[in-house]
């Protein structure tokens, strides 16, 4: 039963889904303080590769490896984030201009690359990884076995945070702050709150976010370095958000139906199972995401009618005469 | 009623705020009575807003004290304004619009429910329901903000300044964007204030109600405090004339027009969409005659605006026909509007009227240049000659026609405006809030030109909020609300305007 097609497929879809969660989570507290910020695939790259490194330097035990990697690739994202949020909050350049630089400095050709061959990270497996951490009985119980208890401890975090995001957004102080930031910032900034302080906080909070989906692939699912290995997950992330009408809980749906998505083809393939070019749609869904991400954050009806928080991709500037 | 009481709520002294360019307050003084309404009247420019931003914490003034109760204070933040009890009610309305009522008004608070890391908004209801009822601001705490009116809105501005138990109250042009009815409740609630002990600062341009509530007056002019009188000792024509530094003369309105003239504008059952895909316009059917001036009256965002682009060709119909002179014009075109005879001045001078990097020479002939080019050419010694001709007759106060046009100030740019618009001799011209902004010299000499056009035999539709411009200029009154147009019977009748404004019928 539990090698059935159905329930393989839904147990990788929720693996190869939690990097997209995370991307998703982060960029949604970005997006929801105003700041769109298309520098994901970027940012998680820079964490695969940083992350991936720590495990290899760092010589612990597991758990002590891998909570090091899990940092460094959160400080890397954030650290990817503050050039965005220093040049499109402080400096307010456009923020899709910002965001697609980003991508290419961090990305597949720019800095991830460069640190993974200067770091020599390429063919060797990870020292530590991410495992499933119930027991074998467990995994083994008919479909909530591979689907719930055959996980790594990133995922039951990603649902943690998914909880803790919601909640943050819908019933604190800072959370309704940040909202109002994101709508309507002019509102926000004559009852005292500081946009400028509530914007840098969630991008960059959203970039270390990024960090951890990328080395959730270094570390979890695909255990090794590869140039650009993220393979357009970023851009996925950012049209889930999109998808999800900027509302956790459902990010966490479209992860794991995306993440399905990608499990499905090698799955096939495996069963000798034939579907037309099953591979080459799924390796095409990237590129399909990151079209369909710049028409609708470009335009503005499409945005306001899906819901986006209104000032999202807009700097604020105090009314000056 | 107000009294000089010994410790002044509000006190400015010798505040001066420099913008690059420009003194926007210059060594103001001002003093305001707990207690007290306290005009603040001006032109458009004078520093009346300016000088409310430094009472709020907005901005900083470079020099002066500000003393509160008599306490000096130095705001370096709105935050700090809040906390020390100064509201505002700004003009464009300060509300976040997928917000609640509660939820606006717990935003930023740190004294009510608001003050806790857990939120709950609906904990405040009965509170915002209570201070409603006390103020006459009625208004549903679970409602969200885009499904309200504009008048209510504004009720929520005023409510969350009490909330933040603001003991100065300051409103910006409140009644820009309330019917008359709405207007007077207004009255009513600030006055109940200023009993409360409470000093409201009422920033105007409307003489009117300025006599009408306040009890001081402090006019501004160029950024200087001119005078404090009490509106008592106080005429409208005292105040105009310390308003504007002269006399104005009023045009008026001669001769006006037969209805019984050549139907030039027809506008057939026409709908189009609003910017966010709802409908704006509802079926209007319209007909404008040469010579005369049909004003469209109506609170700001009832589909007027959408109105007018859909007959100047720059938003497409959905339904409906356009016709001048008895030929169709193909909506959604606007060179084919141009072309059929439509002049449009838009509500948006500088972002779509004018081409603001450009010099005013080509601003000018922005419309023309297709028939006075050669080949694909531009004959930019004439369009030079005709500029000069231009801002000589339509006395634009420039530099030259080859000055970048958005360097001109407000009246100026209206006028390069009109004068595009007007040398091509349109049978229709369209006037969207052609004053919106304009000092008093300026709306005049913009009303002489509609008269004029409407005297040289073009349909004139003049869209306006403000009423007594309507009242000024209108051969005919019309109405629009939620994207319907209706005839005012009585065109004098600011009670029947204001009735239909607010969607109701006479009788």
């Amino acid at each position: 039963m539990n090698n059935s097609l159905l329930v393989v497929i839904l147990a990788s879809g929720v693996a190869y889904g939690t990097p997209l969660l995370y991307a998703a989570l982060g960029e949604l507290l970005a997006e929801r303080s105003g700041v769109l910020n298309l520098g994901v695939e970027g940012m998680m790259l820079g964490g695969a590769v940083m992350g991936f490194w720590t495990v290899q330097r760092v010589h612990a035990n597991t758990g002590v490896a891998l909570t090091a990697a899990i940092v460094v690739a959160a400080l890397m994202g954030a650290a990817l984030a503050s050039i965005h949020a220093f040049l499109v909050i402080t400096l307010r350049a456009s923020q899709i201009v910002s965001g697609l630089a980003l991508t290419i400095f961090a990305g597949a050709v720019g800095l991830s690359s460069y640190l993974g061959n200067d770091l020599n990270l390429a063919d060797s497996p990870a020292a530590h990884t991410f495992n499933a951490v119930f027991p074998k009985s467990m995994q083994n119980w008919p479909i909530v076995g591979p689907i719930i208890f055959g996980q790594n401890v990133l995922v039951y975090v990603s649902w943690l945070c998914v909880v803790l995001v919601s909640l943050y957004l819908s019933r604190t102080r800072p959370g309704l702050n940040v909202r109002a930031v994101g709508e309507s910032p002019a509102a926000a900034d004559t009852m005292g709150i500081s946009v400028t302080r509530y914007r840098y906080a969630h991008t960059l909070v959203g970039g270390a976010f990024a960090g951890v989906a990328g080395a959730t692939i270094t570390l979890a699912i695909t255990p090794q370095w590869v140039n650009g290995i993220t393979g357009g997950a970023g851009w996925i992330a950012i049209a889930l958000v999109i998808f999800a009408f900027w509302r956790p809980e459902l990010c966490l749906v479209g992860a794991y139906f995306f993440g399905s998505l990608q499990a499905l083809a090698p799955q096939l393939q495996a069963r000798n199972i034939h579907l037309g070019p099953t591979v080459l749609w799924t390796n095409a869904l990237p590129y399909v995401m990151t079209i369909v991400v710049l028409v609708i954050v470009s335009s503005g009806t499409a945005k306001s009618r899906l819901g986006a928080p209104e000032a999202l991709g807009v700097a604020y500037v105090r009314e000056e005469r | 009623m107000a009294t000089d009481a010994a410790v002044p709520a509000v006190s400015m002294r010798g505040v001066t705020k420099r913008f690059p360019g420009v003194v926007a307050n210059d060594k103001v003084d001002f003093e305001a009575a707990p207690g007290e309404v306290h005009a603040l009247l001006g032109e458009n420019g004078a520093g009346k807003s300016t000088l409310s931003n430094i009472l709020t914490g907005l901005y900083q003034p470079d020099e002066g004290r500000i003393e509160l109760y008599g306490e000096p204070v130095a705001f370096a933040s709105p935050r700090e304004a809040i906390d020390a009890g100064v509201g505002m009610v700004h003009q464009h309305f300060r509300l976040v619009s997928r917000f609640t009522v509660a939820e606006n008004l717990v935003l930023g608070d740190r004294r009510g429910a608001g003050r806790y890391f857990h939120i709950d908004p609906s904990a405040i209801a009965t509170q915002v329901r209570e201070l409603g009822a006390r103020y006459s601001l009625p208004v549903d705490p679970r409602a969200r903000i885009w499904q309200l009116s504009v008048g209510e809105q504004q009720r929520v501005e005023i409510l969350k300044a009490l909330y933040q138990e603001a003991r100065i109250l300051i409103l910006d042009e409140p009644t820009a964007v309330l019917t008359p009815d709405e207007a007077d409740t207004l009255f009513v609630t600030v006055r109940q204030m200023a009993e409360e002990g409470r000093t409201v600062i009422f920033i105007s341009h409307k003489l009117h109600e300025v006599m009408a509530v306040s009890d001081r007056v402090t006019v501004l002019r160029a950024g200087k405090a001119l005078a404090t009188v009490r509106t008592a000792d106080a005429t409208p024509e005292s105040l105009t004339e310390l308003m504007v530094g002269r006399e104005i003369e009023t045009a008026t309105r001669q001769g006006r027009a037969q209805p019984e003239g050549v139907p030039v504008l027809e506008v057939e059952d026409l709908w189009a969409d609003g910017d966010r895909g709802t409908v704006a316009v509802r079926g209007v059917t319209l007909t404008v005659h040469a010579g005369e001036i049909a004003a469209i009256a109506g609170v700001a965002g009832n589909g007027q605006r959408e109105l007018a682009e859909a007959i100047a060709g720059l938003r497409p119909s959905t339904k409906g026909m356009v016709r001048v002179n008895g030929r169709p014009v193909h909506t959604g075109d606007a060179q084919a509007a141009f072309e059929a005879g439509i002049g449009y001045v838009p509500e948006d001078r500088l972002g779509t009227g004018l081409s603001p990097t450009l010099p005013i020479a080509m601003n000018l002939s922005l419309k023309s240049y297709r028939h006075e080019s050669v080949g694909p050419f531009l004959r930019l010694h004439l369009m030079r000659h005709k500029a000069e001709d231009e801002i000589r007759i339509f006395e634009i106060k420039c530099a030259g026609p080859d000055q970048e046009t958005d360097e001109l100030s407000g009246g100026n740019l209206q006028k390069v405006v009109i004068a595009r618009e007007f040398s091509a001799h349109p049978s229709v011209l369209i006037a969207a809030s052609p004053t919106r902004g304009l000092d008093v010299a300026a709306v005049e000499q913009v009303h002489s030109y509609l008269m004029q056009a409407a005297e040289e035999g073009a349909a004139v539709l003049l869209i306006s909020e403000d009423l007594d411009e309507i009242l000024a200029l209108n051969d005919r009154v019309l109405v629009m609300y939620e994207g319907t147009l209706t005839a005012v019977e009585d065109r004098e009748s600011v009670s029947e305007i204001g009735l239909r404004m607010a969607g109701g019928t006479p009788g």
